[in-house]
């Protein structure tokens, strides 16, 4: 794991550092909002964010069914992209954990390790990097559960996984409880995989919409009314499948909750 | 190349979730508690971290120097009096054991659960020569009456609901169909089972460690079935994968805590059995087995996967195998360490397994030998797609993706038709054309009126003239 002072290259963090505001591809698409909630959120804090018009994919869907020949091109791009930044957030724990983790097909020049070791997933920068204890703008009187990715947990590091021993740790949770009013409920298998997994969901269409159904049901059952992520890709999968069901469960992005919005 | 031969996990594991609304549920339920009793029991040990990487770190060293270790447990072992015999694979072990059968006029054969058995498929080998093969573990007895292989490395008919026991048991040995008392069902075996058990002329086991200090092997069961077969009979076979090898005895106090706690949730096996030459009047032969397993060692990417001791965690805590029932691999090796194992047996047959998965990493996790089991999915992903493996929609969309999204300006010429057209969501949703798969049991996302770049450029133009 990438610690950040690692990360930092013992360069210590400053508020003047210039910020690259990483939107995936399907945040753009599907939910601006929760692109809107990221960078009005770091603005809030005084950081200097700029977002590279020229972003499309960090190349997930095809590097992670094993396609390194066709990932090549949107990994060089996000390198093209991103390398003049000192550090690059992003709200999605896959798509960073892409960036951190699997660049690894092309050359590691000077740039594409910095940017691989500079990219941070939104909940873990304001964590360990701003280390942000209060959101006094923020109000949201409901229920919520939290439902880490698996990549934000066991690629990122956001959360202990049940499966490991030691203190447990929860970084969304620590964020979400400096939220005026919001109420986390806990539930019977926060780290259970929700079944989206990428291009999984539509390969295995039955077993997925079979895990997505039970984390519905798993979050209802504890009188949850929303499923706060720090990754909307999962969520898609989820509402898909709840709103399907008719279920009555809402599902946002951690960052409109810590920026109060849009919804 | 037929498309029959490829084994389809995805669409087996439709059939196991749709046959009806108890089995899938059932076969989750019960296995995630038992990843929750393997959650307590670990958290009972301070050290249990500290023990998986020493587990780790004696089988890399054991494997390294496998050659080695590999002469000294032949050496003790022959020094106890035990036979050993080396088979350089699943033919040459049946070979071997229907060899010493003969030798010995053996006729009826007891067998405790070996998963290498399975995977040299020597039961059907032995039988067709005429040998008369009952398993004593009895979820394999189960499955070898139903027909089935083992659906689970510890488990083997963790698939079968009490009801289809009953089925099978009235079909097989008649017994009252209605009758689904498990403890009827159990006792019923033991009544079918036990004169025959008593008659056997040889029995055989596995063995989960072989001891290269002292030639010994040992075995783990919960029923006392390996050690009936080893006990009563004159004669004992015991198939051995060379991975099986540890060092020292002592070794056995970090991998004896791990193996049942992970297996099961319980702090040791029933029986944990050694077996240090034979017993007195008895004969013992050992049988180590490679079966591919020296090819596996060569294979940079793959050769952690010979660390594994079969405790069977990965597939407790795998959230497709828990939905998808062992069967669906189609194969010896089921669930993420089946994914692993498989390929290296028939890169082919098994290309499909790895996308059998989530990518979830629990199973990393999980391995109390920490094989990187979901590090080395996606690298077979990466295999088979240089082959040419990966399904052909996937490839040709997968394609035009990674052009579209090398070249922001075609992204956007994209997302420009996307947007009012409705129906070309996330690109990688829609590599087969269809929705179909996608809105089965679920609803589609809603494309937004607005972009966030269109959003931003509105906004922030400012920032946008500077970052331009």
């Amino acid at each position: 794991m990438t610690t950040l002072t690692q990360a930092a290259n013992g360069k210590a963090f400053s508020r003047d550092m210039k910020i690259g505001l990483f939107i995936p591809c399907y945040i753009d698409m599907v939910y601006p909002e929760v692109g809107i909630a990221t960078l009005e959120l770091l603005e809030r804090f005084g950081l200097n964010v700029g977002f590279p018009l020229n972003q499309t994919c960090c190349g997930q869907p095809m590097s992670n069914s094993g396609d390194e020949a066709n990932a090549a091109a949107a990994e060089r791009l996000f390198i093209e992209n991103f390398s003049g930044y000192d550090c690059i957030v992003g709200p999605a724990g896959s798509c960073v954990k892409q960036v951190r983790c699997h660049f690894d097909s092309m050359e590691q020049t000077d740039d594409v390790k910095h940017v691989r070791q500079h990219t941070y997933e939104l909940v873990e920068f304001l964590h360990d990097v701003l280390k942000v204890d209060s959101f006094p703008w923020a109000e949201f009187p409901h229920s919520v559960a939290i439902h880490n990715s698996c990549s934000s947990i066991r690629g990122l590091g956001i959360a202990k996984p049940s499966e490991i021993m030691g203190a447990p740790f929860n970084k969304t949770e620590a964020l979400l409880s400096r939220v005026k009013h919001l109420v986390l409920v806990p539930v019977d298998r926060p780290d259970d995989c929700c079944g989206f997994g990428g291009t999984f969901c539509v390969t295995d269409e039955a077993v997925s919409a079979r895990m997505g159904i039970e984390k519905a049901h798993d979050h209802l059952r504890h009188g949850a009314e929303y499923v706060v992520s720090p990754d909307m890709s999962c969520l898609m999968h989820q509402q898909g499948v709840a709103r399907r069901a008719e279920l009555d469960l809402k599902y946002i992005h951690v960052a409109q909750v810590l920026n109060g919005g849009p919804f | 190349m037929s498309k029959m031969t490829q084994v389809d996990p995805a669409a087996n594991a439709q059939l196991f979730i749709l046959q009806d609304q108890i089995h899938e549920p059932m076969h989750d339920r019960f296995l995630w508690a038992t990843m929750m009793r393997r959650d307590a029991e670990a958290a009972a040990i301070p050290e249990w971290e500290e023990l998986r990487e020493i587990a780790s770190k004696i089988k890399e060293h054991t494997l390294t120097h496998l050659d080695h270790y590999l002469e000294e447990f032949e050496a003790n072992a022959s020094k106890r009096g035990a036979h050993v015999h080396w088979a350089l694979d699943a033919g040459e072990h049946n070979q071997i054991v229907y060899s010493i059968l003969q030798d010995h006029g053996v006729k009826d054969l007891i067998k405790s659960k070996s998963m290498l058995q399975e995977e040299c498929a020597m039961m059907p080998f032995l039988e067709k020569r005429g040998i008369k093969v009952i398993e004593s573990d009895l979820g394999e007895r189960i499955q070898q009456l139903d027909g089935q292989p083992p659906s689970h490395i510890v488990f083997p008919a963790i698939h079968k609901t009490r009801r289809d026991v009953a089925e099978v048991f009235a079909r097989t040995i008649g017994t009252d169909p209605s009758d689904d008392d498990p403890h009827h069902l159990t006792e019923l075996m033991r009544n079918n089972a036990r004169p025959r058990f008593l008659a056997a002329g040889a029995g055989m086991t596995g063995g989960n460690f072989a001891i290269a200090e002292t030639g010994t092997f040992m075995v783990c069961t919960n029923e006392g079935n390996a050690d009936i077969g080893a006990a009563v009979p004159p004669l004992h076979i015991a198939s051995i994968g060379i991975e099986k090898l540890i060092p020292r005895v002592e070794d056995m106090g970090v991998f004896l805590r791990l193996l049942s706690r992970s297996a099961e949730g319980t702090p040791l096996t029933q029986y944990s059995s050694h077996f240090t030459g034979p017993r007195r009047g008895g004969e013992l032969h050992i049988v180590l087995v490679d079966n591919g397993r020296s090819r596996r060692l060569g294979m940079p990417d793959f050769w952690h996967s010979l660390k594994c001791i079969r405790c069977g965690a990965c597939m407790n805590t795998c959230p497709v195998y828990r939905r998808s029932g062992g069967l669906a691999y189609g194969a010896t090796y089921s669930g993420p360490i089946g994914v692993i194992l498989d390929p290296t047996f028939d890169e082919f047959k098994y290309s499909e397994l790895p996308f059998h998965s989530t990518l979830c990493g629990s199973c990393s996790d999980v391995c109390p030998v920490k094989i990187d089991i979901s590090d080395q999915i996606l690298k077979w992903r990466r295999v088979m797609a240089k082959k040419g493996y990966l399904p052909l929609a996937k490839r040709l969309s997968f394609a035009v993706a990674g052009h579209v999204f090398g070249h922001p300006a075609e992204y956007r010429a994209m997302e420009n038709v996307a947007e009012p057209a409705m129906d070309y969501a996330p690109h990688f949703l829609l590599y087969n054309r269809t929705m179909n798969p996608w809105g089965r049991d679920r609803e589609l996302p809603q494309l937004a009126k607005e972009t966030f770049r269109e959003w931003y450029l509105a906004n922030r133009s400012e920032n946008a003239n500077v970052q331009q």
